[in-house]
Parts: C-alpha cells; structure tokens; sequence
C-alpha cells in the first residue's frame, strides 16, 4: 500500500516539475520581451538590458532553466507586477479560501451525489430515476458562473437573504463569536451552492452507473438470496464496492473541480487561488499567473494523492499490498 | 441512425442541436440581422421579452442597455460561439486521434513519451491551462479555438489508444497484414475507421464542454471581444443588470445549457446504441 502512495507521489512531482517547465516554455514562447513586460511602454534602452541581466536574461537557455527551477523550489517567486506585493504572500492568503471552499463542496457534492445516484440505482427505470438523471444531466451542463448569477439573482436581489460578494461582511473584524461565524457561513453559502449543484450532477451520474454493475455482479444475488432486505443489500453489500470506483473518480475529477472553481471564485470574489489566477490574467500579471498555476497543480497532485489514499483504504484488496484486479 | 432516433435522448440532442445550428446559421432571416445595431439607446434599453419599443420594434426576448435586440444577439453570438468550439474540438480531435493513434500502434519509447504528455496534460485542471495561455497572448477568436484545441486532445487521445491497442490484437488485423498491407494501410483503413464510434460518442461530449468554456473565457474578458457577441460575453455584459434586466444574462445562460444538454444526451444515446450493437443485445440499450 505504501510502496503505490509511494509510487504516486513520485509522479506527483513529475507532474510539478512538468507544470513549472511548461511555464517557463510558454513564457519564452509568447510574444515580446518579459522585460519588456514588466517595465512598460516607457523603459530606455538601458533599463531594458538592466532589467535583463537582472531577470538573467542574457544567460543562455539551460542556465535560465535552470534558475527558473531553482527559484521555485526555494520559493521565491517574485513580485507582482500589478499590486507590487511578493508573488509568495498574495498565494499564501489565497489557498486556504480556495482548499476551504473546494473541500467542502467535494464532501456535500459526493454525500449528495450518492445519495441520489443510490436512490436512482434502487428505483432503476422508475419515473423518480428517469426525472433524477435529467436533473443530474441538466446540472452537469450549466456553466457554474452563470448558475452563480441566477443564484445571486434570487438570494441576494429578490430575496434579499445572503451576500453575494466576498468571504467575509466589512464589518467582520468587529463579529467575536458566533456572529463571526454565522457572518462567515452566510458568505461561503452561495460559492458553496454553486459548485456543489454543478458538481452533483457528475457523481450522481457516475454513481448509478458503478452500483448497477456492481448489482449484476453474483455477491450480490447471494445476498439477495439469503433474503436480507433490499436496503441492506443495496448499502451494505453493493454501495460499499461501488465506492471504489467512485472514490478513483473523485481523484480523476478534482481537476475539473478546480475549473469550476476559478469561475465560481471570480464571480463571487471569493478570496481564493482561482481569483488570484483571473485577475492576475485581466493584469497580464505573469509572475503571479506562472505561480498560481503551479499552487493550483499542487492542490491538485495533492488532492490526488489524498483520494488514491482513500481509494486504497476503501478497499481490503489493496489495503494487505494485493493490487485490485 | 434509425436506432439512435428513435431513443428519446437521442432524438432529443439532435432535434436541438439541429435547430439551434439552423438558428445560427439562418441569423439575418430570423432575427432583425444586426446585432450591434443600437436604433434607440433611450427609448428601447431595457425592453422586457415580448416588448414592443416605440417604433415598431418587437422584442422577443427583451433588450439590453444599449437597446440591442436580445435574440437578434442571441442567435448572432450563437455563430461565434459554435463555431468557435467546433473548430476547437475539430483541432482536439485532430491531435487526439493522431497522438492516440501513434501511442497505440508504435511500440516502446515513442509510446511511452506520448503517454506521459497525455496524463501530465490531463493531471491539470483545463481552465488554469486556458487562464495561462490566454494570459501570455492578445485575446481573439482564433486564440480561443487554438487553447481549447490544445487542452482538449487528451481524453481523446487515450481513448484511440485503448481502441488501437484492443483492435491491433484481433484476427482482421493479423489477415489483413499477411495480406501485405502495411502498418500505415493497416492503421488507416482497419484499425482507425473501427475506433471511430468512442471518439464520436468523446467528440458529442466535448463539444458541449467547448462551448461552456468558450463562454467561460469570454465571460472573464479573455476570448471573444465585444461587440461582437458571443454567449460568455452577453453573459458577462447581463451581469450587470442582474437587478434591472435578468433576461439579458438569463437568454444566453440557457441556449447554452440547453446545447450542452443536447450534445451529453446525445453522446449518451450513440454510446448506448453502439454498446447494444456490438454486445449483440446483451447490455441493455
């Protein structure tokens, strides 16, 4: 079991070293000179090659490379050329909002997502499954910023019930205690909202497929035949093997998890990695864009490594070091 | 074809898909054809659907803030938007099916490599890739169908790999070698035009998503400029009158969840219909 983490996180850094050369290849390769860039329309010819030396531009290609890589490990990642703050704290504020908000829509999508793809899988061909699979399907195809402006549309200007910008009120620092609290969960509730309802849709789906080959499968008809109740066998026996399966998926979609997100980020301003990426675009800010790029690759090798985890507890095959067939 | 149109999914997608390209296609016949015309700025801004402004003008779907003619926007944004993703996903599938194909029928270190790039590329989430290259070059249509031509190749690309790697295994393969076909021949004529349905089935799927991120990057100012309109910006340019006019971003959110529905379901009925045809009925259809 230890010996695959192990594997797993191996590639998990290969992915990481990839995503910083991807980086500094795109960047060579874009138009115009990144000193140029940062210095703006009004450098002298002096300060442009001051500014090459010091961004090591004159060095050859490997050397640059190889600086470029250096830098990042040790984590200074420059300055932003918009805000003029260091790369690294803007970063640092961002990622527990967006870890927060992603986090907690991946624990109520999936709980969500099970419950109805359990409930479609037990009602199979029924007119509940069939109004539940175009529900799921119809949530799995609406982009999640425009969701989030009808949501905002309802609650926030005809409802008038919860604020539609931000992760805290203006007045937050003043709230002590439960009023802090209450504040803070008013604000997460539509992000939240938004990229739960369009992450259900998904699981849901997914779900209903795994348990039903799990159903055809002969344990269960065993189970069935001992007589225990159909909901027994559905939760004990079927659920807990389609898990697998689910849990690999849970894995293999973070990345798109991570898209949502930046959408969902941007048009609640929501403090997070996805934000700091769009804005840092709009400002062709590339130091900070190059950097959230690489914090969002993280997030994700690392949400990875959690959910093969998971996937590998899940199941006793794999859990004594036999690989699952 | 019979069988996929008589699946109620099936027909569904392509009876919407069909009538919204019709739509688009047909712009200056079924709309009042200009779609930056601002006739009346004052009088006619903010119309509601089913309006009718002051001179005449009727408004199926209501105006924006500058008095333009919601649906006039709708089905011109609709060109730009579908043809922007169908570019893309052409390019995808391009790439897709060559780098799939390479992987599956070479052998060793060239295998190897394709793979990698594939997963690394899709051990990242799309839209940061998107954000990243739309970052480094001026926004226009043209960038928009080469980023979402760039990160879309890989789940097709795996999926014509898995095809290659299953179909080079079965008799035709092996006859139509000792026949003296070459590997090219054999790859082109037997074994691709066999992996054709799953890409097909990916290529339904993938437009949908390409429309809902082309709209996405031009909802965040990245892709398509205005005026001219595209579905992400009316989007974009409705959420500001969200208060006074929600049918401005509402109209567009909507044709747009509408096409993605049709195009899942109907990568869903040809996958279903291809799975009962080739399991000889043994899978339920």
């Amino acid at each position: 079991m230890f010996a695959a983490l192990g594997r797993r996180a191996v590639t998990g850094i290969a992915v990481l070293v990839g995503v910083v050369t991807l980086t500094f290849v795109l960047l060579r390769l874009s138009p115009g000179d990144p000193a140029a860039r940062l210095l703006g329309p009004s450098a002298t010819a002096a300060q442009l090659t001051a500014q090459r030396h010091a961004l090591g531009l004159d060095q050859p290609l490997a050397a640059q490379y190889a600086a470029w890589l250096g830098r990042f490990v040790r984590g200074d990642w420059g300055t932003s050329v918009a805000t003029g703050r260091p790369v690294r704290a803007l970063l640092g504020d961002a990622w527990p909002a967006t870890v927060c908000l992603v986090g907690l829509s991946l624990l109520v999508s999936y709980l969500l997502g099970l419950a109805v793809g359990a409930l479609q899988a037990a009602r199979r061909g029924s007119r509940l499954d069939t109004a539940l699979s175009v529900a799921s399907v119809t949530l799995f195809a609406i982009p999640g910023y425009w969701l989030g402006l009808m949501l905002v549309m309802v609650f926030t200007y005809w409802a008038r019930a919860l604020p539609a910008f931000g992760a805290a009120g203006l007045d937050a620092e003043l709230l002590v205690g439960s009023a802090r609290l209450a504040d803070r969960l008013r604000h997460l509730a539509l992000p939240l909202a938004t990229l739960t309802l369009i992450g259900i849709g998904g699981v849901a789906r997914y779900v209903r497929g795994a348990l039903l080959d799990v159903v055809a499968q002969p344990f269960v008809t065993t189970a069935r035949a001992k007589g225990l109740p159909p909901a027994v066998v559905l939760l004990r026996h079927a659920l807990r093997n389609a898990l697998i399966p689910v849990l690999t998926l849970l894995g293999l979609s973070l990345p798109a998890l991570f898209s949502g997100a930046v959408f969902v980020e941007a048009v609640f301003a929501w403090p997070g990695v996805g934000r700091v990426l769009v804005e840092g675009v709009q400002a062709r800010d590339y130091p900070l864009v190059m950097a959230a790029t690489t914090v969002s690759a993280a997030l994700v090798v690392v949400g990875n490594l959690l959910a093969d985890a998971a996937a590998t507890w899940a199941d006793p095959r794999t859990r004594r070091g036999r690989r699952a067939a | 074809m019979r069988r996929l149109l008589s699946d109620r999914r099936g027909s569904f997608g392509a009876v919407v898909l069909c009538l919204t390209l019709f739509v688009a296609a047909a712009a200056p016949v079924v709309t009042t054809g200009t779609p930056a015309a601002q006739p009346d700025v004052v009088g006619a801004r903010f119309l509601p659907p089913l309006a009718t402004d002051r001179h005449g003008g009727f408004h199926p779907l209501g105006t924006d803030r500058f008095g333009r003619d919601v649906w006039t926007r709708l089905a011109y944004g609709g060109r730009v938007s579908l043809s922007v993703s169908l570019l893309a996903v052409l390019l995808s599938v391009v790439v897709g099916v060559a780098v799939g194909a390479a992987a599956g029928y070479a052998t060793g270190g060239l295998t190897l490599l394709l793979l990698g790039i594939t997963d690394f590329a899709l051990a990242l989430p799309r839209v940061v890739l998107l954000l990243l290259l739309a970052s480094l070059w001026p926004p226009s249509a043209a960038l928009v169908v080469l980023v979402l031509g760039a990160t879309g190749w890989m789940t097709i690309a795996r999926l014509v790999h898995g095809e290659v790697r299953t179909l080079a295994a079965r008799p035709f393969v092996e006859s139509a070698t000792a026949l003296g076909a070459g590997r090219a021949r054999v790859l082109w004529r037997h074994i691709l035009p066999n992996a054709l349905t799953p890409v097909i089935v990916a290529t339904a799927l993938a437009v949908g998503n390409a429309i809902m991120l082309e709209a996405g990057l031009s909802f965040l100012g990245l892709g398509v400029q205005p005026p001219t309109p595209s579905w992400g910006n009316m989007i974009a340019s409705g959420r500001d009158t969200l208060v006074n006019a929600p049918w401005v971003a509402a109209a567009p959110g909507l044709a747009l969840a509408l096409v993605v529905v049709a195009c899942t379901l109907l990568g869903d009925a040809i996958r279903d219909v291809y799975h009962g045809e080739t399991a000889d009925g043994k899978r339920e259809t």
